[in-house]
């Protein structure tokens, strides 16, 4: 698969969701301590990329967009995906990201955001019965996440590294 | 935070602030170096993240940032990104070699650059605390060198505000003889802080 910049790519924006049909590819930028959940209804060939940056919508008072977390988001980027075909018994979804991006931080729990990020998301995903096929997460590096909705594939870049296909 | 919310008399004041702060920040560092070190006259404003990332150079832009964080009058996070090609630059400039000689961080490098980022910050921070007479307490800096929007979302969530879309940024240039190296110092703050950071300056938010 080409990772240049391609017309069929979808670009999926930081607290963000898109939903698309093969052949285009879903792709979001940079996920650091923001865990990328991509998912993937493998008859229909539907999927959707969501972008979170915070586990749990109940620490704060108010959500403006309710995408932005794990705990909302999922259900929601699920739904939309029912309701355009996906089967959602046949979801397959794959975790990418939630690193720590900073080194020299006393592992407080402010920059412990990824891992309870990576935490809530396998939560809420195993509460609606969602299968996981494949993680990528935690560690150190940036990541650059794409679906490939005709196939499933999910590609990682990082830089300094290889690409990666989960 | 959206830009839209401050006033031009604000941003004015942000200018001034910010030329205080960083006239400081170049002083410091020349007495590090002892070495004469100029500095452009820096540009601050409030600006989306998108924005941020269009300055910087894009998503995936491998860069350098030291973080300290802040609290007592002023709650938030301070912290300092240079591109890579700045980030070698500024090795090779404090150092004393010459341009291009570095092409990556090592250990080395990374200590260099995180004590410069200590400096500036530091330095930047007690400038606006004296002239507003804030207290304004840092943290131990943290560094990444990785991808801008990896970082740069790490440090708005970490913030816990995941729904301000603008921060305040102030672009810098700083030279040493006829080499320069472009930075960007940002403030991440809790809309309360920003607040009696204007009220300090004698301006009403």
């Amino acid at each position: 698969m080409d990772l240049s910049r391609s017309v069929s790519d979808i670009h999926v924006g930081i607290g963000e969701y898109k939903i698309a049909l093969s052949p285009y590819r879903l792709v979001t930028l940079g996920l650091g301590s923001c865990v990328g959940v991509s998912l993937w209804d493998p008859i229909t060939k539907i999927g959707g990329l969501l972008h979170i940056m915070l586990p749990n919508s109940r620490e704060f008072t108010k959500v403006v967009k309710p995408e932005k977390y794990a705990d909302l988001g999922i259900p929601l980027i699920i739904k939309d995906l029912v309701r355009q075909g996906a089967g959602q018994s046949r979801l397959i979804a794959k975790l990418v990201g939630g690193a720590q991006m900073f080194t020299g931080a006393d592992k407080k729990q402010l920059f412990n955001i990824g891992e309870r990020n990576i935490e809530m998301s396998r939560k809420i995903l195993k509460e609606i019965t969602i299968r996981i096929a494949a993680e990528e997460v935690g560690g150190n590096k940036g990541r650059t996440m794409y679906l490939n909705t005709a196939t499933g594939e999910v590609l990682i870049r990082t830089i300094g590294k290889d690409i990666k296909v989960i | 935070m959206k830009d839209k919310s401050f006033s031009e008399l604000q941003i004015d004041a942000l200018q001034e602030i910010s030329n205080i702060g960083l006239g400081h920040a170049a002083t410091s560092l020349a007495e590090m170096l002892d070495r004469k070190i100029d500095m452009g006259v820096p540009h601050a404003d409030f600006v989306s993240l998108e924005k941020v990332i269009e300055l910087i150079g894009g998503y995936e832009e491998l860069v350098s940032c030291v973080s300290l964080e802040l609290d007592g009058d002023i709650n938030g996070l301070v912290f300092y990104i240079f591109n890579e090609s700045s980030t070698y630059r500024l090795v090779d400039m404090l150092m004393g070699l010459e341009e291009g000689t570095t092409v990556e961080l090592d250990e080395m490098a990374t200590s260099i650059i995180n004590e410069i980022g200590n400096i500036l910050t530091g330095a930047f921070v007690s400038a606006i605390s004296d002239f507003t007479q804030l207290r304004i307490n840092t943290s131990v800096p943290i560094f990444a060198f990785d991808m801008l929007a990896a970082i740069f979302t790490t440090l708005v969530v970490a913030m816990g505000r995941p729904d301000d879309d603008s921060v305040m940024s102030i672009e810098t240039n700083f030279f040493r003889e006829d080499k320069q190296v472009n930075g960007h110092f940002f403030l991440l703050a809790e809309p309360e802080s920003i607040h009696r950071l204007f009220s300090a300056l004698g301006i009403e938010a």
